[in-house]
């Protein structure tokens, strides 16, 4: 046989091979407000249990807040809303989303009812109750979703599968603890503040950890929408964590706000990166090259 | 994946044998019948017939309204005295793969999505929410919601379910002139593909071999494989596809060690002063520290 030209052989008309995910920006928010939602639920049981009650009330209410606008959210997404109890249909742990839904549905109830009694002041018992529920949930709740889209063909998604919990995780106590801070008592907000330096910190650690090691699929991160969201982010929580470790009063409060930012940007930073390497068939060819060997 | 034993039919009362496609794109001649007879069987909407200046394809890709694709690759051929400038169509119906361990169907949250008894995948529309998930699962792009209409729920091939339960042909191998497109029992298929790959070797076409064909590839084989005559991304197909759960249960060790994390974190951040540093230095006298 003759020899081919090989100029038209690395794609189909440069089409890409996946199909970009359709989630709207509201996925890309939720990934923020659930992390904060579950982060915050377990921070106001820790507080309850050392007796904290000012931050116990505060992360409860930030908390319940958050784990509300959550499904609103997803709904809101969904290509038939008025569907989106068939959520609830099965319970499947291959589907990293109907686990989600469940742990959502759970927390959410547990966290409403725990932050209805702290505002109205009444059944301690129940509040206590349902705070340990949603408290337990909160770290499952934060992190699930890095399973969910790693498990996905995405390619910077699913070969982030390892690092992507971590970045979750302590992006998500960078959230809640920046959250109590921001709108807590000075006098009760002390492991709050440290929660945020701390997870501002391992959030920075993470994703460049996680960057490095995606190689020629950390490129996304660098470019376009996404690279600007990362870029944008890195600086919020690097400055964030600076002036809320040193600064006093409103100063501590801008930083608060800063690392909150900073952990929402990185959240849409992930997302994107995710859509722009599923677009690019090049992402998609190299990593199966190189399992191919 | 919820079939790393089997490919699901096996838990069925009455399993049929598991049936399936092979696409033989060495006599495709890119007629689109394929196309045709899926969109009129399965009442598929119009997508918009497009110019796409990809040579005679104006379909594009696989979709929630385009089930069987048509795909015409043109390349440069260098002759071998090298004085001729010549070129080949390389033309291929592709189509969902009805995977033996199918991403989409795993990671389907509503149950919308199951395997059939004949081995195949499909989508059930009066179950699908549209929460999309399928679609970036997928490692080859088939699964797309349909934005036309308000349905906003997700479409692909069926394998003509509805026609398969009354024994007959699904609708595009039904209409393929060339046979390009065959339909039966997988394991029959695979068998009469080994041996068309042999034939178009010996005939001197050293290129052709099959994909998808290989139960032990990272989907565990596919129930529509194809036979191609060059390297899978040129055709838009993906070199090495891989069902994305594979990797779950590292993905879930993962997310525990990072939850674990995450709780210890709060922890830590328990021990040491309840405020905040205070404004300012002689603000931290011991009658502002408030036990509450």
């Amino acid at each position: 046989m003759p020899s081919t030209d090989r100029t038209s052989r690395d794609s189909y008309y440069g089409r890409p091979i996946l199909k970009e995910p359709v989630w709207k920006p509201e996925v890309g928010l939720y990934l923020f407000t659930g992390g904060l939602a579950g982060a915050s639920a377990s921070l106001s049981l820790a507080a309850r249990l050392t007796g904290n009650r000012s931050l116990a009330r505060t992360s409860s209410l930030v908390a319940a807040a958050a784990v509300n606008v959550s499904p609103l959210l997803l709904v809101k997404d969904l290509g038939r809303p008025e569907r989106f109890l068939n959520m609830l249909r099965v319970f499947k742990p291959t589907s990293p989303m109907s686990v989600g839904s469940w742990l959502l549905a759970v927390s959410g109830a547990a966290q409403s009812a725990a932050a209805t009694c702290e505002l109205l002041d009444v059944l301690p018992a129940v509040r206590d109750g349902a705070q340990a529920c949603s408290g337990l949930l909160g770290p499952p709740l934060a992190t699930y979703t890095a399973a969910l889209l790693s498990d996905t063909a995405v390619p910077v998604w699913h070969e982030a599968r390892r690092e992507l919990p971590a970045v979750f995780a302590a992006s998500s106590c960078a959230s809640a603890g920046a959250a109590a801070t921001l709108i807590g008592n000075d006098r009760a907000t002390g492991p709050a503040r440290r929660l945020a330096l701390l997870g501002a910190g391992v959030e920075l650690i993470a994703t460049d950890i996680m960057e490095r090691r995606l190689g020629l699929l950390g490129e996304p991160y660098r470019q376009g929408g996404a690279g600007r969201y990362a870029r944008a982010a890195k600086t919020a929580t690097a400055f964030g964590l600076g002036v809320t470790a040193l600064g006093r009063g409103r100063l501590r409060r801008a930083g608060a706000a800063l690392i909150l930012g900073g952990a929402a940007l990185q959240r849409f930073a992930i997302f994107e990166a995710g859509k722009a390497s599923a677009r690019d068939p090049r992402y998609t060819v190299a990593v199966q090259k190189q399992h191919v060997g | 994946m919820s079939g790393p034993r089997g490919d699901g039919i096996e838990t069925y009362h009455d399993p049929q044998q598991r049936m399936g496609f092979f696409t033989d794109t060495s006599v495709c001649i890119g007629c689109k019948a394929c196309e045709v007879a899926c969109k009129e069987w399965n009442a598929v909407p119009e997508d918009g017939l497009l110019f796409t200046a990809e040579s005679y394809d104006n379909t594009g890709e696989l979709g929630a309204n385009t089930w069987r694709h048509v795909a015409f690759v043109e390349q440069r051929v260098e002759t071998k005295d090298d004085t001729t400038d010549a070129m080949r169509w390389l033309m291929s119906s592709d189509v969902c793969k009805h995977c033996t361990h199918a991403a989409c169907l795993d990671v389907c949250p509503t149950g919308a999505l199951f395997r059939t008894e004949f081995g195949t995948v499909v989508v059930q529309e009066d179950v699908c929410n549209g929460c999309g998930y399928c679609i970036p699962a997928c490692p080859f792009g088939v699964l797309d919601r349909r934005e036309i209409e308000d349905d906003g729920r997700v479409w692909k091939c069926t394998l003509c379910y509805d026609r398969l339960g009354d024994g007959m042909t699904p609708a595009c191998a039904k209409a393929c002139p060339t046979e390009s497109i065959q339909f039966g029992p997988l394991d029959e298929l695979r068998g009469r593909a080994d041996a068309r790959v042999a034939e178009l070797r010996d005939a001197g076409e050293q290129d052709a071999r099959l994909y998808g064909a290989d139960a032990s590839d990272g989907v565990g084989g596919f129930g529509a494989f194809f036979l191609l005559l060059d390297e899978p991304e040129v055709y838009g197909l993906p070199p090495d596809p891989v069902v994305t759960t594979r990797d779950l249960p590292e993905m879930w060790r993962a997310v525990g060690a990072a939850a674990l994390g995450l709780a210890g974190a709060v922890a830590l951040s328990m021990v040491g002063r309840r405020g905040c540093p205070p404004q300012t230095a002689r603000a931290e006298t011991p009658t502002t520290a408030v036990r509450s």
